[in-house]
């Protein structure tokens, strides 16, 4: 079979994807099933903790395991590990390079994963020990072509998953830096991923600037599944807390619900009056609601059964950049461009 | 579609200009739009501008939205340059009461002159200093001292191009000449701002949609998207209905269980500064609250993922001389996310202990998987084991679990677990509890299930500071 033909059929089945999709679109709409659910009652959170110490953009923040850790990272290379809970800095650590776009806490809180433009991703292991250096311990693991835009530890501190302006997303042993397996298939940057919750712990999802989603099987390399319905960059990819389904957050100013099993996108979060881009999204515990952080410096909170919105949260000062449940969904944190970072309850 | 010659749009993150413009295009509409009234000035009358607070009125009809939504929607207009005040127009800032604004002219628009050219900021720069008489101060003197020097070659341009613009200027009504300095100086000020005032046009690091050179798109490429393509046409896909159903069954089952949906008791740290709550639930506590025990019969996942739970469960498994599954499990989940050193030495140990005639701990395999297994362990790696951990993990799930929810152990903890009181509301809400800090996980020796230690309450230290 000569390459034309190949593209040509590839071509034809490529639209009879598309088109069943749309047949599909015919199938009743999440809100109509939710509207039997209760609406949400009044809603209230605040800024509970303000933790300042950046002296740029924040542009990545990270839970630990212990539910009030974090780590966040910023434009001027400066990567902080703090007790969000008293406010309490705990570790500082400057990296050699700007925009540390990326930043991770180990599953055992013992070590941070951080990268940006310096196109890697590294190691710290966090020590209390007045005598040693934390850049000295640094351990060198990912190495991309091109920025790093998104890390994350698998179940243990053994393994990293990165994504990468490069177009391509890859999963490293940490000790070794040896490269265990890369993802290609976005045709442009990858800009975030997400580790899916499932039984059988073998995928996770990718977003990038071709405006596509794609989930991808770990062990072999394969993507499994696409979705392409966002009409620019998808900045954010987080799983749905039961692992059927995911949420993205794109700089077409929408949040998008898809679903696995359903293999289509089942419900869209917009409003007219929000025209800015969401920067990251996330879910609170029971996946009822869904938090995501815009570029116009707010926060805006979505009934993802009902698609309607239940609240806006006003208190940044510049884009929200980056947005984390914590593990135990008492509360969520948000870092942005004015430097701070916000907990809220 | 696949990203096939797309141009590189190389603009990350840009403001959305475009969606900005259609609503000042709404808000100047002669029927639907803001009311538009003459306003004077000293001794000159200014039409089409609008007050503050009907911007801010207008934006709560159109978009249905609350009065501090529409003031901030409005403000971000002003601050990238769509309105400006004509009293104060070095303030990009929305006023929702009767300061007068008006529209910022579409030439003036950022992104019809996006980039900002140096050559046009020269000029402006260089109309002030002259009305000034050479008074340029701050940020602008500075900035006109560097293009100065930059373009020093074409500077007599720039001289003629200021002179020339000052005097045709001259000639308009006073009116006029008022409009078009705050146009252009409001252009200014959004796209060279004063030091200490952030850029709203500041983007991140460079973002690309161009392939050109990143997915090669050649036959392989082609064969293999096909293949996603096929696979996605014969793909079982469930009803979006039955998905539907499963999302309200899953929130609604969590929904107690969800601190931010229905809080939590005694009550949630980050609002009393209260860490009983963790504590409570900490890792390894020696009973559990209710709702924790409840979650273990949510699904088999949860159960495992709780290392209490898992630790109950490993007991129970025990009392039926079963627990070797649980283990084999437990450790070809070490296998699977261990170090890539470690590999062979984890195959042979979980080999020699589980899966070996006459082994220890001996687990029980159908022989199909067993034999596909000890066929993978020819070329041990680090998913070889991952067939027979899912059939022992679907064997706990459908035949060990179930029995464990209606076992005494399961019934006993639940009747044992506590429901803690919701603390009380403190009496002097303006005094700050102290907030204990909690040793670092980095500090103390990991647990052997990897968690980290729970953390006791420390020492009760002072306040922390910011």
């Amino acid at each position: 079979m000569d390459e034309e033909t190949v593209e040509i059929q590839g071509r034809i089945f490529y639209q009879m994807v598309a088109i069943k999709d749309c047949i599909l679109v015919q199938n009743l709409e999440v809100h109509q099933v939710a509207e039997r659910v209760e609406a949400l009652g009044q809603f209230v959170m605040k800024t509970r903790r303000t933790l300042k110490g950046h002296g740029n953009k924040v542009l990545c923040m990270d839970w630990c395991k212990d539910k009030r850790r974090i780590v966040s990272s910023s434009q001027d290379g400066k990567v902080i590990v703090w007790d969000s809970f008293t406010t309490n800095k705990e570790h500082a650590v400057t990296m050699p390079c700007t925009w540390v776009m990326a930043c991770a806490y180990a599953p055992s809180g013992c070590a941070i994963a951080c990268g940006g433009l310096d196109n890697k991703c590294s190691v710290y292991p966090l020590t209390f020990d007045k005598n040693e250096n934390m850049a000295a311990k640094k351990k060198s693991v990912a190495m991309h072509t091109n920025y790093l835009s998104a890390c994350s530890f698998t179940n243990s501190d053994m393994q990293i998953l990165t994504a990468s302006g490069d177009g391509t997303c890859a999963l490293w042993d940490v000790e070794s830096g040896q490269l265990l397996q890369s993802f290609h298939g976005h045709g442009a940057d990858v800009l975030c991923l997400d580790l899916a919750p499932s039984e059988t712990g073998n995928t996770f999802v990718s977003g990038g600037c071709d405006k596509k989603a794609m989930v991808w099987d770990m062990r072999s390399g394969q993507c499994v599944q696409a979705f392409e319905t966002h009409e620019s960059d998808i900045n954010s990819v987080r799983y749905y807390p039961s692992g059927d389904a995911f949420a993205s957050g794109s700089d077409d100013a929408t949040c998008r619900l898809y679903d696995l099993r359903a293999d289509r996108e089942v419900s869209i979060y917009s409003k007219e009056s929000i025209i800015f881009g969401a920067s990251s999204v996330d879910f609170s515990l029971s996946g009822r609601l869904l938090f995501a952080g815009y570029n116009d410096y707010t926060i805006n909170v979505w009934d993802v059964l009902k698609g309607s919105r239940v609240s806006i949260l006003f208190g940044h000062e510049n884009r929200v950049s980056t947005l984390r449940v914590s593990p135990d969904g008492t509360a969520f944190c948000s870092g942005s461009w004015d430097h701070t970072l916000r907990v809220w309850a | 579609m696949w990203g096939w010659g797309e141009a590189g749009r190389n603009s990350p993150s840009r403001p959305p200009f475009a969606q900005m413009e259609r609503v000042v295009v709404s808000m100047q509409d002669p029927d639907q739009g803001v009311e538009m009234r003459n306003q004077r000035l000293r001794i000159t009358v200014i039409p089409h501008t609008v007050a503050g607070s009907d911007v801010v009125d207008w934006l709560v009809q159109k978009y249905c939205i609350s009065e501090e939504e529409a003031l901030h929607l409005g403000t971000l207009l002003v601050q990238h340059g769509y309105l400006y005040s004509l009293r104060s127009p070095r303030s990009l800032v929305l006023r929702p009461d009767d300061t007068p604004y008006r529209f910022q002219t579409p030439y003036f628009w950022t992104s019809t002159l996006w980039p900002a050219a140096e050559l046009d900021y020269a000029i402006y720069l260089t109309k002030k200093n002259i009305r000034k008489q050479g008074a340029l101060v701050g940020h602008e003197k500075e900035h006109y001292d560097q293009l100065h020097r930059k373009i020093n070659h074409t500077w007599d341009l720039v001289v003629m191009q200021a002179r020339e613009q000052l005097r045709a200027a001259k000639q308009r009504r006073k009116g006029d000449r008022l409009v078009i300095a705050c146009q252009e100086q409001t252009y200014w000020l959004v796209n060279r701002p004063p030091p200490g005032v952030p850029s709203v046009l500041e983007q991140g690091p460079e973002r690309s949609s161009c392939t050109a050179g990143r997915v090669q798109m050649n036959t392989e490429f082609y064969k293999r998207e096909m293949e996603r393509c096929r696979k996605a046409l014969t793909r079982a896909r469930v009803k979006s209905s039955i998905c539907l159903e499963a999302y309200l069954k899953f929130s609604s089952q969590h929904g107690p269980h969800d601190p931010i949906m229905s809080g939590c008791l005694p009550s949630n740290p980050w609002v009393t500064d209260d860490d009983t709550y963790w504590i409570m639930n900490a890792p390894s506590v020696a009973v559990p609250t209710k709702l924790r025990v409840e979650r273990w019969g949510f699904s088999f996942q949860e159960l495992l993922e709780d290392p209490l739970g898992r630790a109950h469960f490993m007991d129970f498994l025990r009392t039926e001389f079963s627990a070797e599954n649980l283990s084999f499990w437990e450790a070809c989940e070490e296998l699977r996310h261990g170090g890539q050193a470690q590999v062979h030495a984890m195959v042979d140990a979980v080999y020699q202990q589980f899966l070996a005639p006459g082994a220890a701990r001996w687990v029980n395999i159908d022989s199909r998987t067993m034999e596909r297994t000890l066929e993978g362990l020819q070329q041990p790696h680090r998913y070889v084991l991952d067939d027979a951990q899912l059939h022992i993990y679907m064997l706990m799930k459908k035949d060990s679990y179930p029995r464990f929810l209606k076992s005494s152990t399961y019934k006993d903890l639940l009747a044992e677990a506590v429901i803690p009181p919701e603390a009380k509301r403190r009496v002097f809400p303006f005094m700050r509890k102290p907030r204990h800090s909690s040793p670092s996980p980095a500090l103390l020796p990991a647990s052997t299930s990897g968690e980290p230690v729970a953390a006791a309450s420390g020492p009760e230290c002072g306040d922390g500071g910011t």
